[in-house]
């Protein structure tokens, strides 16, 4: 990296919340480029641009753009090979047959 | 509905600049697509880190839909006929910077005598980044690989060595550090393209989005 343009991932929470009921600021994400796994808050996220890119800090590949249109958002995560969510232990889930 | 005052990052393109109704349009007012507002600066906008590529080493590579690949180096690009077009910017986050000048080889001169049967381009920069457009929108003086900016090297936030210019679309499809195009039969999105920016991009027609 040649610059420090980026923001930290922290500052997804706020653009993210809009589409989502679950917190995702204590997710991990896993790089599908590198295999780097890490909190969404360790993503570089460029944000002077016509969207969010957020990039693994490892390898700087695109994990995760986000776009906002005035009516709609697009979210393309085929960077990210999985997101890991915390949830809490006392609450019901579907268990696997 | 009570408003949310949370500023959110995509304020900067929802505040559109209004002259308000203070009588009748100035004909000597210059004529802007709509939504946008002008700037006199020169927004840095980027989708990732600013590559920085050694002139001895940079290359643009344009390959047609069989396979054929045509190269030209920093030095084979600078023996080209040369042109200095002045040209309205109109980006997709609203901003439009009006008479810019540049320094570049038109697409039509890098485009000639390679046989193509291709509609498509998909465009790629160092960095990773692409863009698409059909082909005929590089064609007929409306394309340049641009080099210089106001008489001077473009500066590497600004694309450089050399970034794509296509004034009639928005800015986004202006790669910057641009590598080289592929010619396709299929049209392929780029990197906003498949995020939801609208394919083609005509900023008088206002296309930001799908479905635009």
């Amino acid at each position: 990296m040649t610059d420090m343009s980026y923001l930290d991932g922290n500052m997804l929470d706020g653009p993210l919340r809009e589409l989502f009921a679950v917190d995702l600021s204590g997710a991990t994400g896993r790089c599908e480029s590198c295999g780097t796994v890490g909190p969404m808050a360790g993503l570089h996220v460029f944000s002077h641009a016509p969207g969010l890119i957020g990039r693994c800090p490892a390898c700087s590949e695109v994990m995760l753009r986000l776009v906002r249109a005035p009516d709609r958002a697009w979210l393309d995560l085929r960077g990210s090979t999985y997101l890991q969510v915390p949830l809490p232990m006392d609450q019901p889930y579907p268990r696997p047959l | 509905m009570v408003s949310d005052p949370t500023p959110r990052w995509y304020d900067c393109r929802v505040g559109i600049v209004s002259p308000g109704f203070q009588g009748r349009p100035r004909s000597a007012e210059p004529a802007l697509p709509p939504g946008q507002y002008l700037t006199e600066d020169f927004p840095v906008l980027s989708a990732g880190p600013t590559p920085r590529v050694p002139l001895d080493t940079w290359e643009f590579v344009v390959s047609a839909e069989g396979g054929a690949e045509y190269r030209w180096s920093w030095n084979e690009l600078m023996g080209l006929p040369q042109e200095a077009p002045t040209v309205d910017l109109h980006c997709v986050t609203r901003w439009s910077k009006l008479g810019t000048n540049w320094q570049g080889v038109s697409l039509d001169t890098l485009l000639e005598g390679i046989d193509t049967a291709a509609r498509y381009a998909l465009v790629h920069s160092y960095g990773g980044y692409t863009t698409n457009l059909p082909l005929d929108d590089l064609r007929g003086g409306r394309a340049w690989v641009a080099h210089g900016y106001d008489g001077g090297p473009l500066p590497a936030e600004h694309g450089g060595p050399a970034r794509l210019l296509v004034p009639h679309l928005y800015l986004w499809k202006s790669a910057k550090w641009v590598r080289g195009i592929r010619l396709l039969v299929d049209d392929k999105p780029g990197f906003w393209e498949t995020a939801g920016y609208h394919d083609y991009g005509d900023p008088w027609r206002e296309q930001r989005y799908q479905g635009d």
